[in-house]
């Protein structure tokens, strides 16, 4: 079996949720695994977080360099093609960092990359076998991955629980093996996102709307039946492209992270970016006309109605108490 | 500015609801109504408003089969100057690691300063655009949302999380993929679609292009469609829409959604 890698992300000392969930991800791969992590940064700060990815790995590679005071993909794909040995099996968590870096990072190994990983049903010699999702989460299927050159996953954050398995392993300074971080792409500054109207993160109930709205001038059911719930108005990012709303009402991985007691998702299909930002358990209730909308998966309650219908009934009912 | 956008075309979800075929090893391809990915759309209109602004030409090229020509027809009519269809029995199958070599193939026969894709398409991989510029060795960006050209140096933003954005200068030419919402995509009506009706499409195989079986066999092979087991999935609220709303309301109540 090639050598297992996980590339761990890390903010202001702390490890990303995701770093301990690669881990079980790689013990899919291989149950008596014990994988690499790598952590990457700035010197400032770095010994701490690879002390805490020791916690769970035997072994972390450090690489520490100044040129990485934030965290650039270009620079960090130059240094993993330095450092990793041929043929490994890299694990990445699927987000805009690994969207930056990782399908470059196989080209560059030569080895195979699958993106999104959802579940991985185990290897078979050199052949990983791997689930993944089409078409917005409607459909599964089944993919075979050829890792005998080594490949480069990128696994869906959150479906693996995280292995707590205490290990207390050894950090290894790889610092010097580095090599040149020489790029053509030069990390400006952050923009901060606006600050909205309404800080929908704060919101106890949210209407939130999608897609099946289908026109601006319908977007006022939404708010008629927030105002009869005493609930804000949030929604999915097709709704802001479209400039129907601002970026700071989008609910998802890109948008805002909302933490409400009860969340209405109406005419919002459920993809996993946009469920990625609803936290804390919420009673999820999804109203969609299609009765295989993904998003009956993960909701507590489904109705299957046009939207456009059944938001202003249920307004109606609400204000007559 | 010579820019190059790679286009798909893909089952069009918000046309279709997409199912399994009755053996369950694939969806149900019968009546499918395809488009242009979605992401693509915006990386085309980026391109019009850029060559608009500082001068140049769009060029479209998408790796299919015939039927992909309609969509390089579409971007034509929305503005590209040229389209280019890439097909070869050979292609059949490609990964996204060969449809990058092909795509790579065919950059290499022309000279563009920028080529854009779309972020990602509909099996949400997100990996063409990067996989080129590696094999292309030019800087990348990924997730753009926004683009200021100034001279052979431009600077983008891209879309990181919480609507936060990342600001990078980054050197000509690149390899940029184009999240939705950088701007807004133009109508095409049945009009500017006649009017590209009869334009020559070049057609490039894989001998033309250079590619042998080995540049385009695939590493990573799909084995099937199936539905994934949906745990408990939610409770459905039966009946008619009163009764429906009836229960709704009670469960809101006990939840704490209804005051
Ligand atoms: C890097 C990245 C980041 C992203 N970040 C986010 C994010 O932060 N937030 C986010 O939301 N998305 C995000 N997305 C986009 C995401 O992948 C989906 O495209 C998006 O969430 C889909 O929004 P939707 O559910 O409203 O639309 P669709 O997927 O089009 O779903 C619309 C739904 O409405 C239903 N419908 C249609 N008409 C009606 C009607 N009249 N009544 C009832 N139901 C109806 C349809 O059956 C369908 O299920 C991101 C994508 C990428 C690549
Ligand atoms: N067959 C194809 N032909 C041309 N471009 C493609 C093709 N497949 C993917 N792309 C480009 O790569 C982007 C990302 O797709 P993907 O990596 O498949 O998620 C798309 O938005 C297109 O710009």
């Amino acid at each position: 079996m090639a050598q297992l890698f996980t590339y761990l992300l890390h903010k202001d000392g702390e490890l990303d949720d995701s770093a301990m969930e690669l881990l079980a991800a790689a013990r899919k791969i291989d149950a008596g695994a014990n994988p690499t992590a790598i952590v990457v940064g700035a010197p400032d700060g770095l010994d701490d977080v690879c002390a805490k990815a020791a916690a769970g790995y035997a072994e972390v590679w450090k690489v520490a360099s100044e040129a990485l005071a934030y965290p650039d993909a270009e620079i960090t794909r130059k240094i993993l093609v330095n450092i990793l040995p041929a043929d490994s099996i890299v694990l990445l968590s699927h987000e805009h960092f690994a969207m930056d870096m990782a399908p470059g990072l196989s080209v560059k190994l030569d080895a195979a990359f699958a993106a999104d990983v959802v579940d991985i049903e185990g290897a078979d010699g050199n052949t990983l076998k791997l689930v993944r999702q089409a078409y917005g989460g409607a459909v599964s299927a089944h993919v075979a991955c050829d890792a005998s050159g080594g490949a480069v996953l990128t696994v869906r954050p959150g479906v693996f629980a995280a292995d707590e398995t205490a290990v207390g392993g050894a950090v290894v300074d790889k610092s010097g093996e580095a090599g040149d971080t020489a790029t053509q792409r030069k990390f400006l500054e952050v923009v901060a996102a606006e600050v909205g109207d309404v800080d929908i993160t704060k919101s106890e109930v949210l209407v939130s709307i999608g897609r099946g709205v289908e026109d601006e001038d319908n977007i006022e059911i939404a708010f008629d039946l927030a105002k009869a719930m005493g609930a804000d108005v949030s929604c999915s990012r097709p709704i802001v492209d479209a400039k129907w709303m601002p970026k700071a009402r989008q609910v998802g991985t890109s948008g805002q992270t909302v933490k409400p007691k009860v969340y209405l998702a109406c005419g919002i299909s459920g993809s996993f970016q946009h469920m990625g930002g609803i936290k804390g358990n919420p009673f999820i209730v999804a109203i969609n006309k299609n009765a295989k909308a993904p998003i009956f998966q993960v909701a507590d309650v489904g109705i299957v109605e046009d939207i456009l219908d059944f938001l202003p009934d249920l307004t109606e009912k609400i204000e007559e108490g | 500015m010579e820019i190059l956008v790679c286009v798909k075309r893909v089952p069009d979800t918000s046309e279709n609801e997409i199912e399994l075929n009755s053996a369950g090893n694939d969806i149900d391809r019968d009546d499918l109504v395809y488009s242009v990915n979605e992401w693509d759309n915006y990386a085309v209109e980026e391109a019009l408003q850029i060559v608009d602004k500082v001068g140049g030409s769009v060029t479209v090229v998408t790796v299919g089969d015939d039927e992909s020509e309609e969509v390089l027809r579409r971007e034509m009519a929305m503005g590209a100057d040229k389209g280019i269809l890439l097909s070869d029995d050979a292609f059949e199958g490609a990964d996204g690691r060969a449809i990058a070599a092909i795509l790579k193939a065919a950059v290499d026969k022309g000279s563009y300063d920028l080529i854009l894709t779309g972020a990602q398409a509909d099996d949400g991989a997100a990996q063409v655009g990067g996989m080129l510029a590696a094999m292309l060795d030019v800087p990348y960006a990924s997730l753009v949302n926004t683009i200021d050209v100034d001279g052979d140096k431009i600077t983008v933003g891209r879309e990181i999380e919480g609507g936060n954005q990342e600001m990078h200068e980054i050197a000509l030419p690149c390899v940029l993929s184009i999240q939705t919402g950088i701007n807004e995509p133009r109508y095409v009506g049945i009009r500017g679609i006649r009017k590209v009706a009869s334009v020559e499409i070049p057609t490039l195989g894989a001998g033309d292009l250079g590619l042998d079986a080995g540049a385009v066999a695939p590493k990573v092979k799909r084995l099937d469609y199936f539905l994934p087991d949906m745990g408990d999935g939610a409770e459905m609220l039966e009946g008619d829409t009163d009764e429906i709303i009836e229960k709704l309301m009670e469960l809101l109540k006990a939840k704490g959604g209804l005051k």
